[in-house]
């Protein structure tokens, strides 16, 4: 962690903000020594001068070089406001614990409070401090200050409950961890980090709410100034000398973003980096191909291969070389483990890879259709019609806003000109063959309505509503209970044999596959290991298939002797390029 | 490596959070949500519930506001100069000789009536010069909201597809570091800005006032150029979070025309989030007001608070006080009835 | 040996007409230097029970007793009883704390024994529990981002164990893994379970995993105790439809499935 810390001090962002804050340092530190005198000389004569080389911001009212007053208040300025963030840090941590040690009634009423002064915005809890400590720099501070320590006791709230609500925090106290020990050892050591970050990033707000507050003239009194009250007095003579206001402004600015950037560096979460899309290629000649023979492949891909753009910026290729087809109406299984590319190659086929991705083969095509270009609006409407596709997690992969009804009906209604009560009519049928009962009034309801299985029936349901040549399951009983995956495939099969569509089936258990499908393909590492038609697994070739088919223990396996286990295998040399 | 559920480690986060569940109100709310049958009902109520409670907070601390400040309050008002005598008439006047509790019952009595006292400088009803003041910070407020809120969706969405798409990388990166500017600069200097830009230099809008259209502009665009950008990085986080969701993906696969996907599936899905942020721009924009007014003079209540602190006006102190923390729990609620009618699955139920 | 029993517990969430009850009435007992599976399916109950066992939830009735000593309630002979029943989480990424290097988390299961240890007797035992759970005992002071998800269990495995625990209750521990790495967990806590004579609770919902470690087995639905038995008795002639119904379902290799109806 510590050398990450210090790799991301070398870029040049880390480089950027260590200059700030050495800068806002060393103006803290050394400005009123270098410039307290140029700060406080006064020059009738040359009073209310607008910006010229000698006074880069001007002079104010008593002829007082105003750029040296900028660099003279940058010490009050920081000072109170690392006061203030100092007492709504302190104040936060300290209600924050108080309110997780308490018993759960005391606990709610703390949390409520909070609640309750997080909905006003700190410039009136502010002003309202200010009222009560009066108008002068340290009422300003402890009102800033005051005003913060909501906010870090709901932070140090949220950071503690959310670690002592993790597994490893309860495997302490099984192992009988005292309490004290346990908030030591683990609650302190992970919400640290994260409470530094937002120190920091509060520190910019204080200091722009302090510039606000002496700016309204409720802060730091004369003769004492800061920028705030800098920039008050140069707004009042904004007409005869912009810079008088701009140049204060320029400081306020400048240290605020310097704080937060501070904060963004102690952050160890990278920022998401806004992704270059890669161009889809095919290296094939497109063939035109007008009509589809019926006993032709409904997808045929040779050689595919599947980028992804990876952090560093380079390419790693995660599918290397697939080539695999399905027939009409068959039903093939792709089994592999986790970065097996089983799924990446399934979203090939189906056209949804992201725009960060790169997709090359010699042939990709379903029925006709090269799925390496962008699809014409014909093709749009073809494979709006003849693909289906369900996902592995029912949560999320029916829109949570919409009516079951009109996410089914919609593709009816786009694609295939039908009428709404058409539409209707058809869903309620899809949904009735995928033996949902009362279909009717269930395309009324929202997603959530609805259990696992049935969103997952519901998924195959709407690929039933156009003329589905290839249903797409990507791992989709993965999330459900065995007797609720019994049900799904039931629809499955139900929804291929009603259709005559083919299935592709990714799935990580070899035996689910092996009972469904007409052949298995297995794949590891981004390639295809073995293809085998389902009911001839015993004789698998590839080492890799037949240690998969025996790791896994299923219902006649020894209990007497240890699994077989999976060699390691050869370490995947990982393809990168670097494209420019 | 972080502990997961940890929230992101950004101010604007932690602002952004003004719903946060405490664990035991789930079961609450399960209690609440049995009696009354509707979650979003339940909601309502809570809800409710809380606005009440804040409301008497409320109260509670604008009366006490003249009893927390230490030392004579009355002598501070009128100075050091002013003789014991007047010092003791101000007193009565006030109401402060008389016992604790008989002041609160007196306050409670005036708020009801619509007696909020009378100012110490002006010697005029606090009610009057508030009732005189309010439309003005109300409509500053409400305009510079919509502009806000309706400049930030476009904004927003589009950003967020285009740079999933990937496709116009400098123009992203370059919009985002707009935003991150105007999201950076402080309302008041922003202000002071326009002026020098628009007033002073081009001579285009007053530099101060109110009454005309054109002294209307820049104070709009100083109070809600912040917000805006605020909530448009909102939308552009949210929207593309959604559309990495596997129903983006669903919808995807049914080739959708971009229209029907961005508007029909992926905008009610940031409703939520981005009302819950546009309740913490509101509540800004609200105290916001109060800069905005002192730096193009215009006689609102935001104006009126900062000279009255001033000059230690403590009934014209707190019949503001009162009013905008009432504007701000006004606008709270807004928000949340907003997100009840709202939200199509009640998820804030579910929270 | 010890046994380990559960009578007659149940577990209520909730209050008045919300209430739910997690577990209702639940007897099951898991017999000196045996495994006993619970089988169930998600929401059935199955995770409160070890949840209970380890005190991480209070029961609302019953009551759960090692070697007939009641771990439940609060005195301190139950408290420090209850620490010698351990128990492995699902979640390999969330059981071990991201800032702790994983030596330093499996010496914390020494706090379990309630002995003290030397800084040298604390070593030497984090690196023979390393070793025994194939980990290189000289990668201790990393922290757990550098292992992956089938080593973080070996290593959570090897905290509860340096607990000396008389039961071990191992909670979903594969359902997170991949087969091929499921397969060297379930042989080792095969191996460590024979090896130590260890008294231990399996839970999952993979009824061919529980039937391949399992001495006796429990099926669990909605809360109750639907059957239970000798595993080859169980899965041989089951009595509970729902038990016959969870059998009908899992996939069998190289079978086609049985997709219709009873």
């Amino acid at each position: 962690m510590s050398s990450r810390f210090v790799r991301t001090l070398r870029t040049p962002a880390g480089i950027t903000v260590i200059a700030g804050v050495v800068i806002v340092l060393l103006a803290t530190v050394f400005g009123p020594v270098l410039f307290g005198e140029a700060a406080s000389a006064r020059d009738i004569a040359g009073r209310q001068q607008g910006a010229s080389l000698e006074h880069p911001f001007g002079t104010d009212e008593l002829g007082r070089d105003l750029l040296a007053r900028v660099i003279v208040a940058t010490r009050i300025s920081v000072l109170l406001t690392l006061g203030a963030t100092g007492i709504s840090v302190v104040g936060g941590v300290i209600v924050g614990i108080v309110a997780a040690v308490l018993p759960s009634f005391a606990r709610r009423l703390v949390n409520a409070l909070i609640d309750i002064l997080l909905s006003f915005p700190w410039l009136l809890l502010a002003l309202f401090f200010s009222v009560i400590w009066g108008t002068t720099a340290t009422g300003a501070m402890l009102a800033v200050g005051f005003a913060g320590i909501p906010v870090f006791g709901r932070l140090v709230s949220t950071l503690a409950s959310s670690v002592a609500g993790s597994d490893f925090v309860h495997a302490a106290r099984i192992l009988g961890s005292s309490p004290l020990r346990t908030a030591v050892r683990h609650v302190v050591p992970n919400i640290l980090p994260p409470l530094l970050v937002n120190t920091a990033s509060h520190a910019s707000v204080t200091l722009l709410s302090f510039a606000a507050l002496s700016f309204l003239g409720l802060g730091v009194q004369a003769p004492e100034y800061d920028w705030g009250r800098l920039l008050n007095e140069g707004a009042r003579r904004i007409y005869v000398d912009p810079m008088a206001a701009i140049g204060p402004g320029i400081a306020i600015v400048l240290t605020g973003v310097v704080f937060s950037l501070l904060g963004a560096l102690f952050s160890e979460k990278r920022s998401g980096r806004t992704l270059r899309a890669l161009p889809r290629r095919s290296r094939a000649e497109t063939r035109a191909i007008f009509t589809v023979p019926d006993t032709a492949p409904v997808v045929e891909a040779v050689d595919l291969r599947v980028s992804f753009r990876a952090e560093d910026g380079g390419v790693v290729e995660r599918v290397h070389g697939v080539s695999l087809s399905v027939a009409p109406g068959e039903i093939v299984g792709i089994v592999g483990e986790s970065g097996s590319g089983k799924s990446v190659t399934a979203m090939a086929i189906a056209g949804l890879l992201g725009p960060d991705s790169l997709v090359e083969s010699d042939t990709l095509v379903f029925r006709g259709i090269d799925m390496t270009r962008e699809p014409t609006s014909v093709e749009k409407r073809r494979l709006a019609l003849e693909q289906a596709m369900i996902f592995q997690d029912p949560l999320s992969s029916l829109n949570p806003s919409l009516t079951v009804g009109r996410q089914l009906r919609e593709v009816s209604e786009i694609h295939g000109r039908t009428g709404r009560a058409a539409a209707l009519a058809r869903a309620v049928e899809a949904l009735t063959l995928v033996r949902i009962p009362d279909a009717a009034r269930r395309l009324g309801q929202l997603p959530h309505e609805f259990s696992g299985g049935m969103r997952q029936r519901a998924m195959i349901a709407m690929g039933l509503m156009g003329s589905p040549r290839l249903i797409i399951a990507d791992e989709p009983t993965t999330a459900l209970d065995v007797t609720v995956q019994r049900q799904v495939l039931r629809a499955l099969r139900d929804a291929q044999r009603s259709t005559g569509a083919a299935i592709l089936l990714i799935s990580h258990d070899i035996a689910l596959v092996s009972g469904f499908c007409d052949r298995v393909i297995v794949m590891r590492h981004g390639r295809v290991v073995e293809e085998l038609a389902a009911d001839r697994l015993d004789e698998a070739r590839h080492p890799y298939t037949r240690g998969l088919i025996a790791c896994v223990p299923d219902m006649g396996t020894d209990r007497d002797e240890p699994l077989p286990v999976i060699d390691a295998g050869e370490p995947v040399p990982e393809q990168k390029e670097i494209v420019a | 490596m972080t502990i997961p559920p940890a929230p992101a480690p950004s101010p604007t986060s932690v602002l952004a959070s003004p719903t946060p569940v405490t664990p035991a109100s789930g079961d609450r709310g399960d209690r609440l949500r049995q009696l009354v049958g509707s979650p979003r009902l339940a909601f309502v109520i809570r809800r409710l519930a809380r606005a009440v409670v804040s409301l008497v907070i409320v109260l509670i601390a604008s009366f006490f506001l003249v009893h927390l400040v230490p030392g004579d309050p009355v002598r501070a008002a009128l100075g050091p100069t002013v003789s014991p005598e007047a010092v003791e008439a101000l007193r009565r006047e006030l109401g402060l000789d008389l016992p604790l509790g008989q002041q609160f019952l007196d306050y409670l009595r005036g708020l009801v009536t619509g007696d909020l006292g009378v100012s110490v400088t002006s010697q005029r009803p606090v009610g009057a010069t508030l009732a005189e003041r309010l439309p003005t910070t109300l409509l500053l407020a409400v305009v510079s909201f919509v502009v806000a809120a309706l400049g930030a969706f476009p904004i927003g969405v589009a950003t967020a597809v285009s740079s999933r798409s990937g496709r116009h990388r400098a123009a992203d990166l370059g919009v985002s570091g707009l935003l991150g500017v105007l999201i950076a600069v402080p309302n008041f200097l922003l202000a002071v800005l326009l002026i020098s830009v628009f007033s002073v230099g081009l001579q285009a809008f007053p530099p101060a006032g109110w009454g005309q259209p054109s002294q209307v502009v820049l104070p709009v665009i100083a109070l809600a150029i912040g917000p805006l950008a605020y909530l448009s990085r909102i939308v552009h986080v949210e929207m593309l979070r959604v559309l990495e969701e596997p129903y983006l993906t669903t919808a995807r696969s049914k080739r959708l025309p971009g229209r029907i996907l961005y508007v029909r599936h992926a905008l009610p899905n940031i409703v939520a989030a981005t009302l819950t942020a546009g309740g913490v721009v509101l509540v800004g924009l609200v105290a916001g007001t109060v800069l905005i007014e002192t730096v193009f003079v215009i006689p609102g209540i935001g104006s009126t608070i900062v000279s009255s602190i001033t000059a230690k006006d403590y009934p014209l102190i707190q019949g503001v006080v009162l009013v905008y923390a009432i504007l701000v729990l006004a606008a709270n609620l807004l928000i949340d009835l907003a997100l009840a009618a709202l939200d199509p699955r009640s998820a804030i139920a579910e929270a | 040996m010890s046994e380990l029993e559960f009578r007659q517990v149940s577990v209520r969430y909730g209050h008045g007409r919300s209430a739910h009850l997690a577990v209702d009435s639940a007897d099951l007992v898991v017999r000196g230097g045996t495994t006993h599976g619970l089988v169930g399916e998600s929401g059935s109950g199955k995770s409160t029970m070890a949840r209970i066992a380890v005190g991480l939830t209070p029961v609302s009735g019953g009551s759960i007793l090692l070697d007939g000593v009641d771990i439940t309630d609060r005195a301190k002979e139950a408290r420090l009883a209850r620490r010698r029943v351990q128990m492995v989480f699902q979640d390999p990424f969330s059981a071990l704390d991201p800032r702790m290097p994983i030596g330093a988390s499996i010496a914390e299961g020494l706090l379990a024994t309630g002995r003290s240890y030397s800084r040298l007797d604390r070593e030497a035992r984090v690196h023979a529990l390393l070793d025994r759970v194939q980990i290189d005992p000289s990668r201790a002071g990393e922290s757990p981002s550098a292992f992956s998800g089938g080593q973080r269990q070996r290593i959570t495995i090897a905290r509860a164990l340096a607990a000396e625990p008389a039961v071990l209750i191992a909670d979903e521990i594969t359902s997170a893994l991949d087969v091929s790495v499921q397969g060297v967990v379930l042989n080792l806590l095969r191996d460590l379970q024979q090896e130590l004579d260890l008294t231990m609770l399996f839970i999952s919902h993979n009824l061919a995993v529980v039937r391949y470690v399992s001495d006796e087995v429990s099926v669990m639905r909605a809360g109750r105790i639907v059957e239970h038995g000798e595993t080859s008795t169980v899965l041989a002639h089951p009595t509970d439809p729902y038990t016959r119904e969870l059998l009908r379902s899992v996939p069998v290799m190289g079978e086609p499935l049985e997709l219709e109806d009873a």
